[in-house]
């Protein structure tokens, strides 16, 4: 009956469903439902809706270096810097980002931007609700992109936000930055100055396993050690 | 009057007025049933789908979700309809139409009521007339069924020659071997059913049909095993689409249509989903025919529930095919069908002619199968070791040089 086999399979789930319940699928409405609208819980790593974090004084981390715009493999940054205004600047440095735009048609959610950011500026909530009519409504500017007042991501009419969803948001275990090395597990390689939607340093990096393989590696190539000291 | 006229409806002896206003009705009626009947078909597949693979499949628009149909509909209505720049303009256009109405003709021989019992032959009184409860039933019945559905191949064909791109090509060229392969299957085993009715009439092979009776059991189950596969491969659903293998043709034949058009292809696709399952009612499951019980209302309701009840077994058959198997890959899809339900539909049809001519001559029938059924034997041999010796030359042949 080795052929016949699946067609029992199928008629059961049929008739009873699975073991666990009825469905594995959730309904999700957009918030458009009533109790039915349900939304999973987003793993801590997910990459969504990008944000432009600012300090605890309120001024931008962003410093308009293109950074971002310059390591994005699908170009979606647009950015231009330029000088702050002595009197009144809108970032710490010298220069501000003026004009930041992100064109969610490209975007891939690869958080390369994030990691190239050295001023932490951008980060990636875990929002996905993207609805667009038109092209031009899919380029987010500073208008949707920057945080609150408090260092929250803005909640964008359009968008679904749920209990949790803006934790986890602004600080992220970066791959190939320290926050990511093992050699730095249960260090956040954030500064995080606002103090909300800090992501707690992952653990249990098999750390001695991961520096043995670096010095072997280190060792095999005949280089010294330029692994700089971090925070 | 006209004897042609007759022959498709005894309603046509005598036509005036009425006659004309009741065909009328019939042809409204059908279509519109069948429109109806397709856009539930497409909200009853995907609902059992879905609850076959623990999903909950559409559920928004309307109760139970069941308008989500109208709504898809309405979308690809208003949706850009695009004509690719090396597309054949004519054809591109010709080729949904070319398998729409077919899928609409085929439908017009199923008897879907009527009164079989007795010798009654499913005439039925509609406004004080005799007539039938089918639109019209041709002579020639299961080969217009047969010729249509090898029409609906070009609709097909045409589709992917005409779009001007790699991938509606290989899906069309993959439609006409398959379908052309099945067909042959499709009709020796409709040969077995002809051969029990002695008649090409859906009426007829209805009427042949008493309540239990069905062909399905006077043929043996075999005709009715290969007509289900082949019907299978002839609709290209799954585990036969691979005419529109979304994992390597992206959609086949209609990668290049949108809007309306390629809704027109999916109408036919599940239309001809509809029709070969009534097709299939028609040939083995006796059609309208079934257990009569109760009232009058009742007696003239319960055929028509019948058929719908049978057809709907299939549908769901049909839908259950396609969560369980997964698709054949080429070369077995036409091993299957060249050297197994070819030859076995053959093979069944010799055996139950013998056993005809066996009882109309009053030879011992089991005797007369016994000795055909050794006798293919001994030719299947004879074709094996043929083929064998054939095989061993050419090898032979290949070292030599």
């Amino acid at each position: 009956m080795g052929y016949l086999g699946g067609f029992a399979v199928t008629l059961k789930k049929y008739l009873h469903g699975t073991d666990s319940g009825r469905v594995v699928t959730r309904e999700y409405l957009g918030g458009q439902g009533g109790d039915e609208d349900q939304k999973r819980p987003k793993p801590p790593r997910s990459h969504g809706r990008h944000v432009l974090n600012r300090y605890e004084d309120g001024m931008e981390k962003c410093i308009g270096c293109e950074l971002c715009a310059g390591v994005c493999p699908a170009r979606c940054i647009y950015v231009r810097g330029a000088d702050n205004d002595p009197d009144e600047p809108t970032s710490p440095g010298e220069r501000y980002g003026f004009v930041y735009e992100i064109n969610y048609l490209r975007c891939i959610h690869c958080d390369m931007c994030v990691e190239a950011c050295p001023t932490e500026a951008i980060t990636e909530s875990k929002l996905f609700e993207f609805s667009f009519t038109n092209r031009a409504d899919a380029i987010y500017t500073k208008a949707e992109l920057v945080v609150d007042d408090d260092g929250r991501p803005q909640r964008l009419p359009w968008e679904d936000w749920r209990e949790g969803d803006d934790e986890m948001t602004s600080a992220w275990m970066r791959a190939t930055a320290p926050g990511g090395d093992a050699r730095f597990e249960g260090i956040v390689a954030w500064s995080a100055e606002l103090g909300y939607g800090v992501r707690a340093p992952e653990g249990g990096q098999p750390l001695e396993a991961a520096q043995a393989a670096e010095a072997a590696a280190r060792h095999a190539a005949g280089d010294h050690d330029d692994h700089g000291g971090h925070h | 009057m006209s004897p042609v006229l007759a022959a498709l409806d005894p309603l046509l002896e005598n036509v005036d007025g009425a006659a004309i206003l009741i065909v009328l009705l019939k042809v409204v009626v059908a279509f519109a049933l069948l429109m109806v009947s397709v856009m539930a078909m497409v909200w009853f597949e995907r609902k059992v789908v879905a609850d076959m693979q623990n999903r909950i499949g559409p559920n928004i628009a309307g109760p139970f979700g069941i308008l989500q149909t109208l709504a898809d509909g309405i979308k690809l209505f208003f949706k850009e309809d695009l004509l690719p720049r090396k597309a054949d303009p004519l054809t591109f256009r010709l080729a949904p139409y070319l398998s729409l109405i077919p899928a609409f003709l085929v439908f017009v021989v199923i008897p879907v009521g009527g009164d079989f019992r007795g010798d009654r032959g499913g005439v039925v009184h509609w406004f004080g007339r005799d007539t039938l409860a089918q639109v019209a039933d041709p002579h020639v019945g299961i080969l217009f069924v047969l010729a249509m559905s090898s029409i609906a191949v070009y609709g097909v064909m045409l589709a992917g020659w005409s779009s001007g791109s790699k991938y509606p090509l290989l899906g069309s060229v993959r439609a006409s071997a398959q379908m052309v392969s099945y067909e042959a299957a499709l009709g020796l085993s409709l040969l077995a059913v002809l051969l029990n009715s002695g008649s090409l009439s859906t009426n007829e092979i209805v009427a042949g049909q008493s309540v239990w009776q069905w062909n399905l059991w006077a043929t043996g189950v075999v005709p009715f095993v290969i007509f289900l596969i082949a019907a299978t491969a002839e609709l290209n659903r799954p585990p036969f689409d691979l005419v529109e293998a979304e994992q390597e043709l992206v959609g086949g034949f209609h990668t290049e249509y949108s809007s309306l058009r390629f809704a027109l292809f999916f109408l036919a696709e599940f239309m001809n989903t509809i029709t070969m399952s009534a097709v299939i009612v028609t040939l083995f499951l006796g059609g309208p025919n079934g257990p009569s019980f109760g009232p009058g209302w009742l007696q003239a309701l319960l055929p028509t529930a019948w058929f719908l009840l049978k057809l709907l077994a299939f549908l769901f058959t049909f839908v259950w095919f396609r969560s369980t198997l997964p698709r054949l890959r080429y070369d077995q899809l036409m091993d299957l069908g060249w050297k197994l339900l070819i030859p076995l539909g053959l093979g069944w049809f010799l055996l139950l002619a013998t056993i005809k001519v066996a009882g109309d001559a009053g030879w011992n029938p089991a005797v007369a199968g016994a000795v055909v059924v050794v006798l293919m034997a001994l030719a299947a041999l004879g074709l094996r070791g043929a083929l064998r010796t054939a095989r061993a030359r050419a090898a032979a042949g290949e070292a030599m040089h």
